[in-house]
C-alpha cells in the first residue's frame, strides 16, 4: 500500500512540475507568487498558457494515462495473456472507425460536454466490443480464447475498413490521420469533466473486481469453484476495460503502449494482486504519459510532436524486451516483485 | 446433516456420452471413493456435481435444495471443488490463494473477517503448508501445489468436498496425511467427501463407499470388498489382478498379475 501511495506522490511532483517546462518556460516561484499573494506575479499569457493550456493538458495527461493504464490490467487479466493491451478486442479499431465516419460526414454535436470525435470514438469503441462479446458468447466454447480471436479478426477488418475510408475522403486524410496519431491538446475543463467521471467509472468497475480477477488467473476451473459466474464477471470486465479505454481515446484518440507497459510495471513494483496491481498501474499510465508529453511538447519546442508517437517509441523498445524476456520465463502475469 | 442425491445424471458432447445414468445417495460424513480407468468419467462427473458443466438431464439435491438453482455464489459455499489442474499464470502466495477459499462468504469487496483470517490459517496448517505460506504458488513442487489447492478447498468451509486426485504427485507420507485429513474433518463436521483416486488399495483403506465408473455408467458400488473384487477390475480397466485380504486391515489387497518378463529382456 505504501508503494502505491509514495508513486501516486511521486506522479503528483513530476505533474506539477511538468507544468512549467514547454516552448516557454514558466517560474514556479512566480506562478506560486501569483496564486499566493500578487495578481501580477504572471503576465497574462503565462496566466492562459498555464491555466488554460498546461494545466487541462497535465490533467488529461493524468485521466488517459491512468485509464490505459487500468485498462491494460482489465484486457490482460481477461485473456490471461500479458500482450494483451486496450486495444487488441477491437476498441481502438472502434474508436478509430467511429472518428473516420464523423469526420467523413461533418457530424457536428456534442454529448455531455464531449467533443464530437469523441462521441464517436467512444460509441464506436463500445459497439465493437459489444459485437466482439457477442460473437465470443455465441461460439460454442465461450471462453477467453474466443473473445481474443474475435477481437483479433474483427479489428483486422475495421482498420482495412478505416484504410479505404480515408482512400475514399482525399481532403479529409489528414484531419483523420492528425486524430489517429493521439493527441492531449485542445481539451477543454467541459471535456475533461466528463471524461473524468467516464474514467471513474471504468475505475471503480474494475478495482471493484480485485479479489474475483485474482481467482479468474487460476483458471476457469478455479475460480468458478470458488463461487465465480463467469459470464457476469467478463461482461463486467470487458464493460469496465471498455469504458476506461473510450475514457481515454475520446480525449487523446489513438495512444498505443501505455496500456502494454504500465500494468507490467505495476506487477514489478507491487505483485500480482489486483487490489494493489490496479492503482499502480493507473498511476505509472499517468507517469508515462505525463512524460511522454513533455517530450512532445519540449524536444523541438516550439513544434510539438504527437503524443501518440512518444509512446510508440518509448513502448517499442519495451515490447520488443518483453518478448525476449518471456522466452525465459515460465509466467508472465505476475513477474517477481 | 448434509445429504447429497443425484439421479440420473446425463452429460455428453454431441452424440457421445461421457456421464450416462450416473445416480449417488450420499450422507453426512461419509467418503465416496470414485475409481476407474482413464476417462471412466471421474472428472466429468465431480465437475458436473460442481455445475461447472451442464447437465443434459438428471437431477441434484443438497439438503433438499435443487442444486442446479442455486446461485454460483451460493453453491460455492455448499460445494468446493478441488481440480485436477489450475493454470500457473499468477505469482500469488499461498496465502493469496488459500484466502481466496473465503471468497464464497466475504464477497468481491469485503475485507477477511477474524472468522476468514482463523479458518485459512488451520487450512494452511492442517495441509502442512505454514513454511510455505508467503511462497510464491510458482516455486512450490507439484505435492506442494496440491496440498495448496486441497487447503483452498478446506478454507472454503463446504458441506461437500469434491477432490479430483488430491493425492498425484505426493509421496506415501503426505498421501496418508492428506487423506487422514479429509476423513478427519469428513467425520468431524459431517461433511460428503467424493474422492478420485487411481491407487485401488489407497481407496479400499480410506473409503466408506467405492463407486466405479465404466464408460460413464457406473459398474458399482458398495464397500470397498463388495466392490473391489478381480471380476469388477476386468470389466473396468481391462487388467487382471488378484484380490486379497490386507493382513491387517482386512481391506482388499489388490496384486496386478501382469507379467513383464516378456518384455524385461528387450
Amino acid at each position: 500500500m505504501y508503494l502505491v501511495v509514495i508513486a501516486w506522490l511521486i506522479l503528483a511532483i513530476t505533474s506539477v512540475a511538468s507544468l512549467f517546462v514547454g516552448a516557454i518556460t514558466i517560474s514556479p516561484w512566480d506562478a506560486l507568487e501569483f496564486l499566493l499573494r500578487d495578481e501580477n506575479g504572471l503576465l497574462s499569457t503565462e496566466r492562459t498558457i498555464l491555466f488554460e493550456l498546461r494545466l487541462p493538458r497535465m490533467i488529461t495527461a493524468i485521466l488517459v494515462g491512468s485509464s490505459l493504464g487500468i485498462a491494460g490490467v482489465g484486457f490482460q487479466s481477461l485473456f490471461r495473456n500479458p500482450l494483451a493491451d486496450p486495444y487488441i478486442i477491437g476498441a481502438s479499431s472502434g474508436a478509430a472507425l467511429g472518428v473516420t465516419i464523423a469526420i467523413m460526414v461533418g457530424w457536428q454535436a456534442t454529448l455531455f460536454g464531449l467533443r464530437t470525435t469523441a462521441v464517436a470514438a467512444l460509441l464506436g469503441s463500445l459497439l465493437i466490443v459489444a459485437i466482439v462479446m457477442v460473437i465470443g458468447s455465441l461460439s460454442q466454447r465461450s471462453n477467453s480464447l474466443s473473445l481474443l480471436l474475435a477481437g483479433v479478426a474483427l479489428s483486422s477488418m475495421i482498420n482495412s475498413i478505416v484504410s479505404l475510408l480515408m482512400f475514399w475522403s482525399e481532403e479529409k486524410i489528414m484531419v483523420i490521420f492528425a486524430w489517429l496519431m493521439g493527441s492531449l491538446a485542445n481539451n477543454g475543463w467541459p471535456s475533461i469533466a466528463s471524461t473524468s467521471l467516464i474514467a471513474l467509472v471504468g475505475l471503480v468497475l474494475l478495482w471493484g473486481l480485485s479479489r474475483p480477477l485474482d481467482s479468474y488467473l487460476l483458471g476457469d476451473v478455479a475460480s468458478q469453484s470458488l463461487g465465480l459466474n463467469l459470464t457476469w464477471f467478463r461482461l463486467l470486465l470487458v464493460a469496465g476495460a471498455s469504458i476506461a479505454t473510450g475514457a481515454a481515446v475520446s480525449s487523446a484518440g489513438i495512444i498505443g503502449f501505455v496500456g502494454l507497459i504500465a500494468p507490467h510495471m505495476a506487477r514489478w513494483t507491487v505483485g500480482p494482486k489486483h487490489v494493489w496491481l490496479i492503482p499502480m498501474s493507473a498511476c505509472y499510465g499517468a507517469m508515462i504519459l505525463i512524460a511522454a508529453d513533455s517530450i512532445a511538447r519540449t524536444i523541438v519546442a516550439p513544434t510539438e510532436l504527437p503524443v501518440g508517437s512518444i509512446t510508440a517509441l518509448m513502448g517499442c523498445p519495451f515490447f520488443l524486451g518483453l518478448l525476449l524476456f518471456r522466452s525465459r520465463s515460465s509466467s508472465f502475469l505476475g513477474e517477481a516483485s | 446433516m448434509t445429504h447429497l442425491v443425484v439421479d440420473q445424471l446425463k452429460f455428453g458432447y454431441t452424440e457421445r456420452m461421457i456421464i450416462d445414468g450416473v445416480s449417488l445417495d450420499l450422507r453426512a460424513g461419509e467418503v465416496l471413493v470414485l475409481l476407474g480407468a482413464n476417462g471412466a468419467g471421474k472428472t466429468t462427473l465431480l465437475r458436473l456435481i460442481a455445475r461447472q458443466l451442464k447437465l443434459k438431464s438428471g437431477t441434484m439435491h443438497l439438503d433438499e435444495s435443487d442444486v442446479t438453482k442455486l446461485s454460483r455464489r451460493n453453491l460455492a459455499q455448499q460445494i468446493a471443488l478441488m481440480p485436477q489442474h489450475e493454470n500457473q499464470t499468477s505469482t500469488l502466495t499461498v496465502h493469496d490463494v488459500v484466502s481466496l477459499g473465503r471468497m464464497p462468504h466475504c464477497g468481491w469487496w469485503a475485507p477477511l473477517s477474524n472468522t476468514d483470517h482463523s479458518r485459512v490459517e488451520e487450512a494452511i496448517n492442517v495441509t502442512g503448508l505454514s513454511s510455505f505460506r508467503n511462497r510464491s504458488i510458482l516455486e512450490l513442487s507439484g505435492g506442494e501445489w496440491r496440498r495448496m489447492i486441497l487447503a483452498r478447498a478446506i478454507a472454503q468451509d463446504a458441506s461437500v468436498l469434491l477432490l479430483d486426485e488430491p493425492i498425484a504427485g505426493l509421496d506415501l507420507k503426505y498421501q496418508y496425511e492428506v487423506l487422514d485429513q479429509v476423513r478427519k474433518l469428513t467425520k468431524q463436521n459431517r461433511l460428503v467427501s467424493v474422492v478420485t483416486l487411481h491407487d485401488m488399495n489407497m481407496a479400499a483403506m480410506f473409503a466408506d463407499r467405492v463407486a466405479i465408473l465404466h464408460g460413464g455408467k457406473l459398474l458399482a458400488i458398495g464397500k470397498a470388498e463388495e466392490v473391489i473384487t478381480s471380476d469388477v477390475i476386468r470389466q473396468a480397466f481391462d487388467v487382471e489382478v488378484s484380490v486379497m485380504k490386507h493382513p491387517t486391515l482386512g481391506t482388499p489387497l489388490v496384486v496386478p498379475l501382469h507379467d513383464f518378463s516378456k518384455t524385461r529382456s528387450m
